[in-house]
């Protein structure tokens, strides 16, 4: 006869006032097997816990049931005081009678509410009866990190991975780590130049021993697991020797043709063969195949004859490079909304409205135009600037309906730079409302529009249309309840921030979720913010959802925190519920490794002693397993089965009810 | 080709001429507007309440009428086309609004016709190709501005004959007139529309907008499909000719008439001379 313990909280009056928890454990003291019950105030309480461990040892349990919130609150805690009384953790149930039993009835008799926890809890009783001991398990862990991305929040993941001696591969597919943020001018709040805060990083990271940087590379395939990823990356054909370019960039000058630079949001031409920016890290150039002459049509071959270190190799192919690692951050970041999506601006047809990315490029020193903002249209100088905010955020029709959160700060900034740059323009900014939060922004936005004297009109755009060399732009003064029509220079759209194209791929290789908008799935949004659902992936940055830099620099070194503490032993314990397999009866039809949604079955071979295969046999990977129970439904001769939560256990906790 | 036709009661009073020239067109390029043997009121506007059914029982009896001989019907009103097409689709798509309508009205309907405008059967059942080398008079050097208003056009999701921000539908087919359609900013704004009955000032500032920024993008004449524009347009211009000295006026036509023009009808027979601003001396001029 088992020897279980019934304890049931009254969590203050959450759970008291609907049900009569003094009536639930007397009923329950009349189960057979039960030896002791109680009710108690606050069960999770220090002196409520010392109280469940005395009684364990006081009265030998072999089992315990606490009747109280849901067991994602404090099964932890429980388990663990029952282990800490030399109880096996998981002969330790969990009865909900608070978020699925107080908490939606409503009968102050406590009538309902009672009988309804008698039921839950003695179902749970039954339950445990049929609960074995476990062990949770131990995987070894592989102490290389990976991180995908090299924007801010990678690099600064990768730092503090690397500084805390563990080694990091950082695949970046542009030519040069830096992300959207190498593209800044300045940086809200405080006006300091984007590259000049970025570079030394970029730089860092180069230089840094236990940092690997792969530039011009995508990620090609995962397995595996927590602890245990096998990850293969395309390095794509550079048709550069890495090893013998110095970085001198002759053949960047020597190349004679053009091709859209990208890094200058298409603002200007940049040669075939280039780095994307003075500062690129690596200082690499790599050569765009679609637009070589050399490659596509066999001709020119200009930077090879100029070259001194013979590094040009128009014979490259892409290479798969193969890396174990333990943990992987995801850190792929953002792209702005094409402007070409908006008709009522233009449709990216009218040369000077142009997107915020494309304005910090005109302001930015190492610019196309060397930080002058002129027209890109004919290069005069605009004496008005208008700013359209919310251009496709907030917007579920035309564009998307979350807020892009950085657009008011950094049009904000964008007037300021302009007001600084051409102290007779002037500049208007159409928005929605002003959203502000964070520390010094609301007083950089007044400065913006006290000090530096943009004209802010709360209000929405209806049209943009070109007049007499003008742009007009029509829109609505909700204020002061007028229209009005701004014939100005220059429009910046402050189009909404998307995650990258290709993120939804990258997800279902990673085995991780994303919304609706392609943004990765937090673990939970308020409580675990840098952990995916699977385990050893962690986010950082814009991928998440639209943030600044602050945000994503503090979320790349909260994931290397998460990183450092996986890796701080050599090996990770786990839950042990996982799925077991039969052997004695488990006939190998395969139904459970077709189901098994984390590719957890493996097949293994029974042998005989001279190595003979004499039959095969489903085998459960309990790194990859993540207990859900699918290949348990599946599996049609009943041989597996969900340790913690096995047939017998349910039928018992059904029966009981 | 039949296509069973709805006119509508603007098309059988003031806009007149835009029925017959747009029959006489048909028959130029094959085609016959059935007109439908019993039709009512479309109900001029599309509720904007979705509890509002009541103004969905109008346009339905039309359909219910149009469904009764054929799969399809055509109109030329823009508003109509408006009214009728998303009632169609309101009762395809809401089974529950559709049940209270059709109980009402004592009719079953399910939504299974297609409205198409009289733009959709040139485009897409007859090609502009095929418009085009039936042209007898190519209307050459005749720089057109296209307005078409927001009927025509909006909602997208419930429309869909072009894009809403960017249409290009009267282009083409001017384009296979010989017309040189120029573009103007003001191509898609609102006329003014049923404010014509208490507020016509406003109307005057809009739809003066709509043909000043026409003439000052080159148009020759002002093209339409909807007999509200149509109105509201020439009112203004009415209002306009008289009050400013500089401003000298241009034909608001609906497309219908162009189309009849260049495929050989006679200048006499497409009621020009209602216009305020008359084509026929610009016609001469250009020589076409």
């Amino acid at each position: 006869m088992s020897r279980i313990g019934v304890f049931v909280c009254q969590c203050g009056n959450n759970i008291a006032s609907t049900v009569d928890t003094k009536k639930v454990a007397e009923e329950m003291s009349k189960m057979p097997g039960v030896v002791y019950t109680c009710d108690y105030k606050f069960m999770c309480s220090a002196p409520g816990q010392e109280n469940l461990r005395e009684i364990v040892k006081a009265q030998k349990l072999d089992g315990v049931v606490v009747s109280a919130c849901s067991p994602h609150m404090h099964e932890k805690t429980f388990r663990k005081a029952c282990e800490s009384a030399g109880l096996n953790p998981y002969k330790c149930e969990i009865s909900n009678i608070r978020e699925q039993c107080s908490w939606v009835h409503h009968d102050k008799t406590k009538k309902v509410g009672t009988i309804k926890s008698i039921d839950l809890t003695r179902m749970t009783i039954e339950r445990l009866k049929k609960n074995r001991p476990l062990k949770n398990i131990n995987i070894p862990v592989k102490k290389r990190a990976l991180v995908i991305g090299g924007g801010i929040a990678g690099i600064q993941a990768a730092l503090d991975i690397a500084d805390g001696g563990i080694e990091v591969i950082l695949v970046e597919k542009e030519p040069s780590i830096g992300g959207n943020m190498a593209r800044l001018s300045e940086t809200f709040p405080t006006m300091d130049c984007s590259q000049c805060i970025l570079t030394p990083k970029m730089v860092e990271a180069e230089l840094h021993d236990n940092i690997t940087i792969y530039t011009w590379s995508e990620i090609e395939k995962v397995d595996g697991y927590i602890g245990n990823f096998t990850v293969q990356i395309r390095k794509k054909a550079k048709y550069v020797d890495e090893q013998l370019c110095t970085g001198c960039g002759e053949c960047i000058e020597k190349c004679p043709f053009k091709a859209d630079n990208e890094f200058e949001m298409k603002l200007n031409k940049r040669k075939v063969i280039y780095t994307p920016f003075p500062q690129a890290v690596p200082n690499i150039p790599v050569i765009d195949a679609p637009h070589c002459v050399k490659i596509q049509k066999d001709k020119c071959g200009a930077c090879a004859i100029i070259c001194g270190p013979n590094a040009i190799d128009f014979k490259q192919k892409d290479q798969i490079i193969t890396e174990e690692v333990g943990a992987i951050i995801v850190a792929t970041g953002y792209q702005l909304m094409p402007n070409e999506r908006f008709g009522e601006y233009g449709y990216g047809k009218i040369k000077d409205v142009i997107s915020g990315l494309q304005f910090e490029r005109l302001a930015s020193s190492s610019g196309p135009t060397g930080g002058e903002i002129i027209r890109p249209s004919d290069g005069n100088v605009p004496k008005s600037v208008v700013f359209i905010q919310c251009v496709g955020s907030r917007d579920e029709k035309k564009g998307v309906a979350y807020c892009s959160k950085v657009c008011c700060m950094y049009t904000a900034k964008h007037t300021m730079l302009y007001k600084h740059k051409v102290h007779d323009g002037q500049s208007y900014v159409f928005y929605m409302d002003i959203r502000s939060a964070g520390k010094r922004y609301e007083e950089f936005v007044r400065r913006a529009i006290e000090h530096d004297g943009a004209m802010y009109l709360r209000g929405r755009v209806s049209r943009v249309y070109e007049r007499n060399g003008k742009i007009v732009v029509q829109g609505a003064d909700t204020l002061s309840g007028n229209q009005v029509e701004i014939e100005a220079d220059m429009v910046v759209l402050a189009t909404a921030i998307l995650a990258r194209d290709g993120a939804d791929t990258l997800a279902q290789r990673l085995g991780i979720g994303y919304d609706k908008h392609k943004f990765y799935n937090e673990y939970h949004p308020k409580l675990r913010p840098v952990e995916t659902v699977t385990g050893g992936i962690y986010l950082a940055g814009t991928c998440a959802g639209p943030m600044d830099i602050p945000d994503s620099v503090s979320m790349g070194g909260a994931t290397a925190s998460k990183v450092l503490g996986l890796f701080s032993s050599d090996e990770m314990s786990r839950e042990p519920i996982t799925a077991i397999v039969n052997r004695a009866i488990c006939n190998a039809c395969w139904d459970c490794l077709n189901a098994c949604p984390y590719s957890a079955i493996e097949k293994e071979s029974e042998n005989d002693r001279h190595g003979n295969i004499l039959r095969w046999l489903a085998k459960v990977n309990d790194g990859l397993c993540q207990g859900c129970g699918i290949c348990v439904a599946a599996c049609r001769s009943k041989c597996i089965d969900l340790q913690g939560y096995t047939d017998e256990q349910v039928y018992a906790a059904i029966n009981a009810f | 080709m039949k296509i069973p036709y709805y006119p509508g009661c603007t098309l059988n009073t003031v806009a007149k001429d835009f029925d017959t020239s747009a029959r006489e067109a048909a028959t130029v390029l094959g085609l016959e507007l059935k007109e439908l043997d019993q039709w009512n009121c479309c109900g001029a506007s599309f509720p904007l309440t979705p509890d509002n059914v009541m103004g969905l029982t109008a346009p339905t009896k039309v359909l219910v009428n149009a469904r009764k001989e054929g799969d399809t019907v055509t109109t030329l009103c823009s508003v109509c086309y408006n009214v009728l097409k998303r009632t169609n689709k309101a009762i395809n798509d809401d089974r529950d609004r559709r049940n209270l309508i059709n109980e009402f009205i004592e009719e079953e309907y399910d939504g299974s016709l297609q409205v198409i405008h009289f733009l959709e059967v040139l485009r897409d059942r007859i090609g502009f190709d095929k418009v085009k080398n039936l042209v007898k008079r190519p209307l050459k050097g005749i720089k057109t501005g296209t307005y078409y208003g927001c009927m025509l056009l909006r909602p997208f999701e419930d429309i869909g004959i072009d894009d809403p921000e960017a249409p290009v539908i009267f282009e083409d087919l001017l384009r296979s007139l010989g017309c040189e359609p120029v573009e103007f900013p003001n191509k898609i704004e609102c006329c003014g529309a049923h404010l014509a009955m208490g507020n016509e000032d406003v109307v005057v500032r809009l739809s003066g907008n709509v043909m000043t920024s026409a003439i000052d993008s080159g148009a020759d004449l002002i093209v339409t499909s909807c007999p509200l524009c149509q109105y509201n347009l020439e009112k203004s211009q009415k209002r306009l000719v008289q009050d400013t000295a500089d401003y000298s006026g241009i034909p608001v036509l609906y497309f219908t008439q162009i189309l009849g023009l260049a495929l050989g009808q006679s200048e006499d027979m497409l009621g020009f001379e209602k216009n305020i601003c008359d084509i026929r001396p610009l016609l001469k001029e250009k020589g076409v």
